[in-house]
């Protein structure tokens, strides 16, 4: 038989449950009755619950098949994923509701990620499966989540807390636009194998995949040489060229950005910023990592308003009184001198003290 | 290796609250040998404090130059079973809705050719299948065709677009984005699975200024869902907020970035030429107030993550627009835009750095898009513009 090909995802509307059938489209509000809970209303008065649970992310076929049997005791037959990783069981029978929690709740499975909580963390892979990482992605995830446990399951945070995490530069997580960015980082130059240069990589890509030109022709040796004082270790260099690896033991770890989001609300999306430029790699749990997350959680939870994300917050009070409040010492990476810089340099001379 | 495999590291990630990934990964290795020295290679870098997979890799299936990614141990001698352990990725439903024969079914199909290790799922939507050999490749593609499952984009290639839940369960969703998305994976399937573009090229949809795809931060082409005309307000339902404990001055009028709103203890009122459909009054009370009846969205182009001369945040380019099957105009633009793109973009230049280097004006020209104050922020504050025959 010929390989079919180019026939595109199955049909979505054979994944939908009768009840979204039903009210496609013509949903009227949602309420949520409890954290992790919701419960949309549409115009023909059907109701569905959706009850949200944190996934690890990495899934074992075991583990997709315990919330199959959970999806088909409970929903029909039916569950969805959330762009932040959650599971979503799809409840039509209000009846179930409770005794599915129960069974959440016996099976170690949490609820919550609704409303002012903090979700799933965003993230990438890793040590578990990328080529080109700075730190591990679900170990530091586990970690964060663990410490922060509480506040997936409850929603009395000031507002939304997005935290994401991506394990380089290339952010397959995207996570410059997050409350909290969690971000590896590497801290040396490319380690130049000039027989695999020569004999794998196009050298004019390679150079022009450098966002600061520190890379030039080695023309005797058919290979490259890299200006460390121009490199800032991106790494992009790496993944045009086996030849240049970036990855170091002791100078990869993770750096922390905040007061990004990219809902339009209020003041609009806007990027993550940095807040510390470097914390060691320490696995298994990451506890300069854990802890940085968490006092900045606990700081802006203390201080902002109601409905005020981080950024907001942070632009509110200044700057400058979100280092005294937070007690993060001011490096000097968090000047930007990339061709981005001069919109992140004060140009008032009303500043706080 | 040993049967016995110690790995107190990763043994230590299985305690504490939150769903632990090692649990998962124990499951698989009880099962399947690949699993297993994925966990032996995984320990040693929580050991070493660096990845052990080396330096990419071509494989593929027939067909398609995309939507599997090498990926090989350097350490093969220690872990034989990963020495090939590439990726699959598998285009998601829209809307990452399933039923669970679907599931059961990618279950099965990836237990026999796999390491039984999956994402739901990876950071640009896809289903990732963790794990096989080169051998398995093409078999497990043909039994995923089989039960309806299609391999997703990778490379310099249209990603795989994905959307949020829209209307299938959200009152705010202002277009269909599960059928956009749909409608438009498959239009361009052949840009999705050959790679042929200067560089990657992503596309997600949002139903709404909520953004819950985050299509705007990253993604070369957002599609978010928005409206004109006045919101429709419940008072009832807005005295009953009040009743409720919420401070509509200080949670909803005060808050409201243009100050089109006002609050006197029994009435709210909105002057709607004013307001820019930010969400977060609607979001607030979402039985009292209701999007504009006329609904379409905004076309962002340019967004992206920083690699490789920085992030950008997606600029408007089609302030509105009317999305209704066939989607016609929609599917037009984005050809047009991937015509442009790959005639003048260099090799890794995405949609915005391209943008960014030409100019806005000429992409507009490109596109026949008419100047409009709702593209930008601010107009110029330099004089350095040009002025020639046929610029808009």
């Amino acid at each position: 038989m010929a390989t079919r090909t180019d026939f595109g995802p199955p049909d979505y509307r054979e994944m939908l449950p009768p009840v979204i059938k039903a009210n496609y489209g013509k949903w009227l509000y949602h309420e949520r009755p409890q954290p992790g809970v919701l419960k949309h209303v549409a115009e023909s008065g059907d109701a569905l619950y959706t009850v949200r649970v944190g996934s690890e992310r990495l899934l074992s076929t075991d583990k997709v098949r315990e919330l199959c049997d959970l999806a088909e005791k409970y929903c029909g037959g039916y569950l969805r994923f959330t762009s932040r990783h959650n599971i979503e069981f799809l409840v039509s029978d209000a009846n179930l509701l409770a005794p599915l929690l129960g069974e959440l709740k016996a099976r170690g499975l949490p609820v919550g990620g609704t409303g002012h909580s903090i979700t799933n963390i965003v993230h990438t892979q890793g040590w578990v499966h990328c080529h080109t990482p700075a730190t591990d992605a679900s170990g530091v995830v586990k970690a964060v989540m663990d410490e922060l446990f509480d506040y997936f399951g409850t929603m009395d945070l000031p507002a939304y807390c997005r935290i994401s995490l991506a394990c380089c530069l290339n952010m397959c997580g995207a996570v410059h636009c997050s409350d909290i960015a969690i971000l590896g980082i590497h801290r040396k130059p490319p380690q130049i194998n000039h027989d695999i240069v020569k004999a794998k990589c196009e050298i004019p890509n390679v150079i022009a995949a450098c966002p600061t030109g520190a890379i030039r022709p080695d023309p005797a040796r058919k290979s490259l040489t890299v200006n460390e004082d121009r490199c800032m270790y991106c790494g992009n260099c790496y993944t045009m060229c086996p030849g240049m690896p970036v990855a170091d033991s002791a100078g990869d770890g993770v750096s922390i950005w905040v007061g990004g989001k990219v809902s339009n609300t209020r003041g609009g999306p806007a990027f993550s910023r940095l807040v510390i430029p470097y914390l060691p790699n320490t696995p298994p749990r990451w506890p300069e990592t854990v802890a940085a997350v968490k006092n900045i959680v606990e700081v802006w939870a203390k201080h902002a308003r109601k409905h005020e994300r981080m950024g907001e917050w942070i632009e509110r009070i200044g700057w400058e009184r979100f280092f005294e409040l937070s007690g993060i010492p001011f490096a000097e990476q968090l000047i930007d001198d990339f061709t981005t810089a001069p919109e992140t340099y004060r140009t008032t001379a009303a500043f706080k003290w | 290796m040993a049967d016995e495999m110690k790995t107190p590291l990763l043994d230590d990630l299985e305690k504490g609250r939150w769903p632990s990934f090692v649990t998962d990964l124990k499951q698989a290795a009880a099962k399947k040998a690949s699993a297993k020295d994925l966990m032996g290679q995984l320990e040693k870098s929580y050991v070493d404090r660096i990845g052990h997979w080396k330096h990419g890799g071509i494989v593929g299936v027939k067909g398609y130059g995309g939507g599997v990614i090498g990926r090989y141990t350097d350490m093969p001698g220690d872990f034989p079973g990963v020495e090939h352990f590439h990726t699959i990725r598998v285009n998601q439903p829209s809307g990452w809705f399933y039923n669970t024969k679907a599931l059961r079914e990618l279950c099965e199909v990836w237990d026999k050719h796999g390491s039984g290790l999956t994402n739901f799922h990876g950071a640009t939507g896809d289903i990732i299948l963790l794990g096989t050999t080169t051998d398995h490749l093409q078999p497990c593609f043909d039994d995923l065709a089989n039960i309806g499952f299609d391999l997703g984009g990778s490379g310099s290639a249209l990603r795989t677009p994905s959307a949020c839940v829209g209307p299938a369960r959200c009152e705010w969703a202002c277009f269909d984005s599960l059928d956009v998305c749909h409608t438009i994976t498959n239009a361009f399937q052949s840009q999705l699975h050959r790679p042929m573009f200067p560089y990657k090229f992503k596309i997600k949809i949002s139903g709404c200024s909520n953004d819950c795809v985050a299509a705007i931060a990253r993604s070369d082409m957002s599609i978010i869902g928005t409206w004109k005309g006045n919101i429709r307000i419940n008072q009832d339902e807005v005295r009953a907020c009040a009743q409720g404990g919420m401070n509509i001055q200080a949670e909803v009028v005060d808050l409201c970035p243009t100050h089109c709103m006002g609050w006197d203890g029994t009435t709210l009122t909105l002057d709607d030429r004013e307001c820019n459909r930010c969400m977060h009054c609607i979001n607030l009370m979402p039985k009292a107030l209701r999007q504009g009846v006329e609904r379409g969205a905004s076309i962002l182009v340019g967004g992206k993550a920083p690699i490789v001369h920085g992030a950008l945040l997606g600029w408007v380019a089609v302030p509105f627009i009317k999305l209704e099957p066939p989607y016609d105009e929609l599917l037009e633009f984005i050809n047009k835009v991937f015509d442009w793109w790959d005639e003048n973009g260099k090799m890794r230049e995405r949609l915005g750095e391209l943008i960014n280097r030409q100019g806005m004006g000429k992409f507009l020209k490109a596109m026949g898009l008419k100047p409009a104050p709702q593209m930008i922020k601010r107009p110029r504050a330099n004089p350095y513009y040009f002025w020639r025959e046929g610029v808009n």
